[in-house]
């Protein structure tokens, strides 16, 4: 048990492009976010001894050797996509509560937009998601060969069993849009979007148009975590780990056969990191939900338990997760309008809600928030945070 | 039509071990899934062992092919180069009597005409000497 005694104590960001692209190596990038963060927390790289780097984008031993970390204890990456940086930051929060570790880095980011495109990694190379045989054998024969169609699989239903429309999926690209206007580092700030833009949108992978699809992007971010006794000598100050937990739908690795089709690794994460955490969801001030897609955001808030299955359509209408709504959603604009970081950006930026440091777009008064994370076929994360 | 002159350009399932031997039987235009001999049921896809009652024990059993469409998606903008001639295309979840779910494709349906529920049967498409796809076709028969 590790309630309240890891911290998150250093962030850090890359700028975040597309043309013509961030003019770094995958490594390269995230070596400048990781940097940042070690510059925010008032840390050596030789202090950090704990390194969990996200699936595919970089080995512990190359960060270790890059930014000189001599002496590193606890290494691991894992495997469960865009869920990895919130499961890792509860590895984290393990380690360093039980001296596995003094000060553990988590670092992700690619150049997603200038590289090699998920849309396409998926596919071509199956070795990059625990799934990939099957998919290679039984789904990609078929032309279900990336994400947004495997989600659109899930989608589909959900509309099917609840009413979901696609207006409700609008809501949430223009929640996320909306808030990156408040944000001058997101890709879409700038670029407001009306729910006549959205439906106006190109069908990718129906009920995914193209404005349900986050945006591919080069850039990276990065996070530290320490224990509660060694944060009290840092220079910020500590976001708390409250709860968090990690978890699988079943079968984890074959996305057709589930016997319940909606159930997500957050089904059964959310109520343990909760439990953890001693709150409950209505407790939390905001939310960064991992948001690859807009549907996505709909079933983690119901799998999370802030409404009922089959009641996040409603949630998210008329601005329930914008700014002053509800439950502000993805302050930040999320992978849907900020940038595409793998989704290390919502812990950066629930850390800066929670310091009270997010300008514009600030929750006021913010004290506890919660930040997910979804990856390959529906693996979940989730944490809980307080100041 | 130029359909069967233009070489098959598409990703190929690589038929070894149990995906091979499901690809094997549908050569021989038999669908046919893995039941456990230990507590008779059905699974898919292929794996060693029966996740309800740990038997290795195990038949490739027929499947009487019928089933009804789960749910799909309809590739408008196809995201691997393979398929780009192929949009719009529908990979589809069929629900098998049998219980089980495969992916593949209704070929005789247009994808704004699927619906959840839709009643559907085996077919199967030959690709080349060795490999022939299960693929589904509007159930015919009364069911």
């Amino acid at each position: 048990m590790f309630k309240d005694k890891a911290c998150i104590v250093g962030i850090g960001e890359t700028p975040f492009c597309r043309k013509p692209g961030s003019g770094l190596s995958e490594m390269g990038i995230q070596l400048k976010a990781a940097v940042a963060a070690l510059e925010d927390a008032g840390l050596k790289a030789a202090q950090i001894d704990g390194i969990l780097p996200f699936p595919n984008v970089g080995k512990a031993e190359a960060f270790a050797a890059s930014l000189g970390c001599e002496n590193l204890r606890f290494a691991a990456t894992l495997h469960v996509g865009g869920a990895a940086p919130v499961a890792s930051l509860r590895m984290a929060a393990m380690a360093v509560s039980s001296d596995a570790a003094d000060y553990v880095l988590v670092p992700g980011g690619w150049n997603g937009f200038s590289g090699a495109r998920v849309r396409e990694t998926a596919a071509n190379d199956v070795d990059s998601i625990p799934g990939g045989a099957i998919a290679r054998d039984f789904y990609i024969p078929f032309g279900l060969t990336a994400p947004p169609q495997w989600y659109a699989l899930m989608a589909r239903r959900h509309m099917h069993e609840y009413g979901t429309t696609a207006e409700q999926f609008g809501a949430v690209a223009l929640a996320m849009r909306k808030h990156a206007q408040l944000n001058p580092a997101a890709l879409m700030h700038g670029k407001p979007l009306t729910m006549a833009d959205y439906l106006a949108s190109p069908m990718i992978a129906s009920p995914y148009r193209l404005l349900d699809c986050c945006v591919e992007t080069d850039g990276a971010a990065a996070f530290i975590v320490t224990s509660v006794e060694r944060a009290r000598d840092l220079r910020q100050k500590p976001v708390y780990v409250m709860g968090a937990a990690a978890g699988q739908p079943y079968p984890a690795d074959e996305i057709t056969n589930r016997a319940d089709f909606h159930r997500t690794g957050l089904t059964t994460a959310a109520p343990e990191a909760f439990r953890m955490a001693g709150v409950a969801p209505a407790d939390a001030d905001f939310a960064q939900i991992y948001d690859c897609f807009t549907f996505e955001v709909i079933q983690q808030l119901e799998e999370a338990g802030f409404c009922k299955r089959g009641e996040g359509g409603a949630f998210v209408e008329n601005g329930g997760i914008e700014l002053g709504g509800r439950l502000p959603v993805n302050t930040h604009g999320g992978l849907l309008s900020q940038a595409h970081v793998l989704g290390i950006s919502h812990v950066v930026e629930a850390v800066r809600q929670l310091r009270g440091e997010a300008g514009a777009r600030q929750v006021a008064d913010a004290e506890i928030g919660v930040v997910t994370g979804w990856g390959d076929f529906g693996d979940g994360s989730i944490a809980i945070l307080r100041r | 039509m130029s359909e069967q002159t233009k070489p098959y350009d598409k990703p190929l399932p690589t038929l070894t071990g149990l995906h091979g031997e499901f690809y094997a039987w549908c050569r021989d235009r038999e669908l046919r899934f893995q039941r456990c001999t230990g507590c008779g049921r059905y699974r898919h896809v292929p794996r060693d062992i029966c996740a309800h009652c740990s038997s290795m024990e195990w038949e490739w059993a027929r499947s009487g092919g019928r089933g009804t469409v789960f749910t799909w998606t309809e590739v408008v903008r196809a995201l691997h180069p393979a398929f780009a001639d192929a949009t719009p295309y529908a990979p589809v979840v069929v629900e098998m009597e049998e219980g089980v779910r495969l992916l593949s494709k209704v070929v005789d349906c247009a994808p704004e005409e699927l619906h959840i529920g839709m009643a559907v049967e085996v077919e199967f498409q030959q690709i080349g000497d060795a490999l022939t796809l299960p693929v589904f076709r509007r159930a015919r028969r009364v069911q």
